[in-house]
């Protein structure tokens, strides 16, 4: 069974999603006060601007935190085995939410402060979903 | 300081004594509840004013519940957001009966999450219900169960602090103690199926499977059916009432969430702990009593930290088996009904936390602190990693 899909029409997000068909990583920034504003939306979470600038991520950053999933009854996920879910932020200013893939064994290979690399995961819906591996 | 203010006061109480409870539902808990609790009080089905509820029944409760009950309230009120709900009713219900809005306030909780056999730690990932949403859409995909987000939470907490394993254990340990001396409680790991009711020690919360990196088992709270309900007065009702006032003194509201670059290791409750304690006036280290929410070790860990009972990123250190034990000289005195880890937790325990404070400030409690004069009841609602609510009550005796 496949993980659970992003859902359309969501206005906010759809032009990300639109981006991880490229492999492309996306993320906004304030054209007024110049936050960094993500996951997206249509205005800025610091002014309340709606002037905002979509920039392509270089995709690099450190792991925040992270938990070693080992139970999840979801059915996608239970045949997985342990998994991590972490926090990564990208060296642009954003967190994001994500999976730690590319190590050998999830419980012992994943340390915060990590450094980390976008890796994607396509979709058969044609997205992506961005995943990050030891850097 | 400004002079403290006794407008309401808790009058009465009733928490639902089962937590295995097939084939009744919500909203029959929360009916009986609300009898028991009015009785508690001295007070008639007729007296209440105003309702307080989130949402845990039928849907759009604001029309249903009342309705439901017969009641005809002047003040209505839907607050939900999530296990902390009864605090931020609390605090609402004592500003509606302060304004003179209302005299007599209800605030009723039922669940059964437990028969419905609902995966709430571990079920997460999915989706699919209402409307997409676009923090859905950025999180779904990745299978973060509840436990797994607040386990983030724990190793960053670990990773900032050097805060263990041990150190989060202890609050089982300590909270574990508290439930076996509470019969429902031990009726309630026993209907639950825990391997044991007895005291538990640190070594048996590490050696308990690990569920989320780093959350054992035994961090966890329970899944239980269940509820309870709580009566509000004004000043003048509550010198009429059957049992002791004990006086809301102090409140306060606030929202977490993740943000770029923010430190996840602080709750909600570094911004309604201040104003909850500064309204009433007292100092952390004057609580007889802390009622924490105890969805995970975790949270009671944060949360004392942010309330103010110690600095923060200290609270592996303040936290021993012997300073929150119910029979300790230090205080405070943490979750003595057993908590959420080991007495019940069908979902949002916000209201066993007033529940508690009150019986401890009546001397009700079979955990009782001899001579507990304040409580602090702070609960949470959410997810603590993703987005979060804290409410703080801060309660005197008479």
């Amino acid at each position: 069974m496949a993980r659970p899909q992003p859902r359309f029409p969501e206005p906010d997000t759809q032009p990300f999603y639109d981006a991880t068909k490229e492999h492309r990583l996306t993320y906004q920034q304030c054209n007024s006060c110049k936050n960094v504003v993500f996951y997206p939306r249509a205005h800025c979470t610091a002014c309340g601007s709606r002037d905002l600038a979509w920039k392509d991520s270089k995709g690099v950053g450190t792991v925040y935190t992270y938990s070693v999933v080992r139970l999840n009854r979801h059915p996608a996920f239970a045949p997985l085995g342990p998994y991590a879910v972490a926090y990564v932020d990208l060296d642009e200013g954003f967190r994001i939410l994500t999976n730690i893939v590319g190590v050998n064994d999830p419980l012992t290979d994943v340390k915060i402060g990590q450094r980390v690399k976008v890796q994607w995961e396509d979709q058969e819906s044609g997205i992506a979903l961005p995943m990050f591996a030891p850097a | 300081m400004a002079a403290q203010k006794r407008d309401a006061a808790i009058v009465g109480i009733y928490e639902y004594p089962l937590r295995k409870a097939p084939g009744v539902t919500p909203l029959q808990i929360k009916a009986d509840c609300a009898a028991k609790a009015l009785a508690d009080a001295g007070l008639s089905w007729k007296d209440v004013d105003a309702v307080y509820d989130a949402q845990d029944g039928a849907g759009m409760s604001g029309l249903s519940l009342p309705e439901y009950f017969g009641f005809k309230p002047n003040v209505i009120d839907t607050t939900a957001v999530g296990g902390s709900s009864y605090e931020f009713h609390a605090s609402h219900a004592r500003r509606a009966i302060a304004s003179g809005k209302a005299k007599v306030a209800l605030l009723t909780y039922g669940s059964t999450a437990h028969s419905d056999s609902r995966a709430i730690g571990t079920g997460g990932g999915g989706m699919g219900a209402g409307a997409p949403s676009p923090l859905d859409n950025m999180q779904s995909p990745y299978g973060m169960t509840l436990i797994a987000n607040y386990a983030m939470v724990a190793h960053r907490h670990m990773h900032q602090y050097g805060t263990t394993g041990a150190d989060l254990a202890r609050i089982a340990v300590a909270t574990r103690a508290h439930a076996v001396r509470n019969p429902e409680a031990v009726q309630a790991m026993t209907d639950l199926l825990y391997v044991g009711t007895g005291e538990i020690t640190v070594d048996d919360v590490l050696g308990s499977r690990m569920v989320a990196d780093p959350l054992h088992l035994l961090d966890c709270c329970m899944v239980s059916d269940g509820g309870g309900a709580v009566v509000i007065a004004s000043a003048d009702v509550a010198r009429d009432c059957k049992k002791k006032p004990v006086w809301i003194i102090g409140s306060g509201e606030a929202t977490k969430y993740s943000e770029n670059g923010g430190d996840l290791t602080v709750s909600a409750a570094a911004q309604s702990g201040p104003v909850a304690f500064g309204e009433a006036g007292v100092k952390p280290s004057e609580l007889d009593i802390a009622m924490i929410y105890d969805s995970f070790t975790i949270t009671v860990m944060v949360m004392l930290e942010d309330l103010g009972f110690c600095k923060k990123g200290e609270g592996g250190a303040f936290v021993s088996e012997q300073r929150l034990r119910w029979d300790s000289p230090l205080k405070p005195a943490l979750n003595t009904d057993g908590g959420g880890l080991s007495s019940n937790h069908p979902g949002m325990r916000g209201i066993f936390l007033l529940l508690e404070a009150a019986r401890q400030l009546r001397g009700e409690s079979t955990s009782q602190r001899a001579g507990a004069k304040l409580a602090v009841a702070h609960g949470n609602g959410g997810m603590l990693a993703t987005s979060h609510t804290g409410g703080t009550i801060i309660l005197a005796a008479d």
